[in-house]
């Protein structure tokens, strides 16, 4: 399993062809409380970089944009009745959806771990 | 605007080591929440009390005799019968009837005391001076700052601190000592619960924060709750709610409309666009300014078209989020006053999609002000 990031602080987490979908701390800690997800409908076909999911927090809209192309197999219902699970904890019980992805190689642009550490370093 | 135009209040140090997240507003680095967030700070003003820094707002100092009838040619509002000690919500008027901005007005014994929005402190001080100079002495009183101690037990908290103080009722006001220091506290403020607004010298200001934040009621909270509580009050924002194109009565504000300054009043207009607002009052407006309560659990923002039940755009929302004591969305906004009973059941376009909401009362929570 591996782990990768975006530029727009979402994490995507990869076992072979699935993968799980969701945003980062410093994205929750940017957004503040959230309050209501739109996620996708199952079997929905997305483009990397489509928004896939609204993010509404107490301040404002923002939108999740997927990190690979590919088949929403499964969404967190969870997150419908406690969306904060998103800021509490948005590396694990906060996770928005899970995909079938197209070309796990598209993964390769995206940073790892300590990549994605400089780079939110780097936004000061 | 660059940084280095952004001002800071006298509380800016105290925001910082309370862990404030600080953005621009109204021309000030302000905090829009602390450590605590949102919800929290909203929740916890609902219950007990709350400090809130707005020394952004602006404070003017009107003296001379005819200093009433002087603001009375600018507002919709009795200012001469206005007693001792007593406020008024009032709006500054432009000649089509819209509105400059909201303010509340003070009688405070030998001058008349005004508070108004930080965003419109520039504009609303050049109108004063190019209107009312020659017949009275305006001073803004740019060494004075301004919190805002609110909720249930801001009473229990005053009884402590000033006890002189705590005796007033909504909408009064007084000449108070807090830890030594001698302040003006009325009884009002922004998030419809009971409260205080205390103007205090600026350089006071830190230690009467301070002594409030220690009272075991007392948190501090942002600028992010302050919105969210006014808007379940059923309160403008200006700037979004109410606005120059917008008239008093487009923005049901008419309680604010003084009878004696109506059509058949004793001393009726004289301010600019009273004979819109009459016409108006008369024959109402097209739209008007409703509660509006989403049916799902989706925010409604600010700029959200609204369509009757044909289709067509009959509105907008001009303040949306999300209500930490109803736990859910809230809105208000401007729809065609066919559209405006209570219950009537609209949509809003979000994202390309529709949300249904319905006309609601407001406000959404009930105001608990202090009548005695």
């Amino acid at each position: 399993m591996t782990k990768k990031y975006t530029e727009d602080h979402e994490w995507i987490s990869v076992d072979g062809d699935s993968a799980t979908v969701g945003i980062t701390d410093y994205a929750q800690e940017q957004l503040g409380e959230v309050v209501f997800i739109e996620l996708p409908d199952i079997d929905k076909a997305v483009d990397k970089g489509e928004e896939s999911a609204v993010i509404e927090s107490v301040k404002a809209a923002g939108e999740l944009k997927s990190p690979a192309s590919g088949t929403v197999t499964e969404v967190n219902e969870a997150l419908n009745d406690e969306p904060g699970k998103v800021n509490e904890d948005p590396a694990g019980e906060g996770w928005f959806f899970k995909m079938k992805l197209n070309d796990a190689s598209e993964l390769d642009g995206l940073m790892d771990e300590s990549a994605y550490n400089d780079y939110v370093e780097s936004l000061g | 605007m660059s940084n280095d135009e952004i001002k800071q209040t006298p509380l800016f140090e105290l925001h910082q080591e309370l862990g404030g997240k600080i953005v621009p507003f109204a021309g000030y680095a302000m905090p829009v929440q602390y450590p605590t967030g949102i919800i929290k700070e909203h929740l916890h003003c609902r219950e007990s009390a709350s400090l809130f820094d707005v020394s952004h707002m602006g404070q003017v100092k009107l003296t001379g005799e005819g200093a009433a009838q002087a603001l009375e040619s600018l507002v919709p509002v009795d200012v001469i019968d206005l007693p001792a000690f007593h406020q008024r919500y009032a709006l500054f008027t432009n000649d089509e009837g819209g509105i400059l901005d909201d303010l509340i007005i003070t009688n405070a014994g030998d001058h008349l005391f005004l508070v108004v929005n930080g965003a419109c402190k520039e504009q609303d001080i050049a109108h004063l001076q190019s209107n009312i100079a020659d017949q009275c002495d305006i001073e803004v009183l740019t060494e004075q700052a301004l919190l805002a101690l609110q909720g249930p037990k801001a009473g229990d908290v005053m009884q402590r601190l000033a006890p002189e103080a705590a005796d007033l009722v909504f909408m009064t006001a007084t000449q108070a000592q807090i830890d030594g220091v001698e302040c003006f506290v009325t009884r009002s403020g922004y998030t419809g619960e009971d409260g205080f607004e205390i103007s205090m010298p600026a350089d006071k200001a830190d230690q009467i924060a301070r002594l409030l934040l220690d009272q075991a009621e007392v948190e501090a909270c942002g600028l992010g709750a302050r919105d969210s509580l006014r808007l379940e009050a059923g309160l403008c924002l200006y700037g979004h709610d109410l606005t120059t194109q917008t008239t008093p009565v487009e923005a049901s504000l008419l309680w604010a409309l003084s009878k004696v300054r109506r059509a058949d009043g004793d001393r009726a207009g004289g301010y600019p666009g009273a004979s819109v607002i009459f016409e108006q009052i008369k024959n109402k407006s097209a739209q008007r300014r409703v509660g509006l309560q989403p049916q799902g659990r989706a925010p409604i923002r600010e700029g959200a078209e609204i369509q009757g039940p044909d289709g067509t755009i009959i509105g907008r929302v001009t303040s949306g989020g999300f209500g930490a004591t109803m736990n859910g969305p809230v809105a208000m906004g401007y729809v065609n006053r066919e559209h405006s009973e209570v219950g009537t059941e609209l949509n809003a376009v979000v994202r390309g999609k529709l949300q249904p909401l319905t006309v609601a009362k407001l406000p959404f929570v009930t105001q608990r002000y202090y009548r005695g």
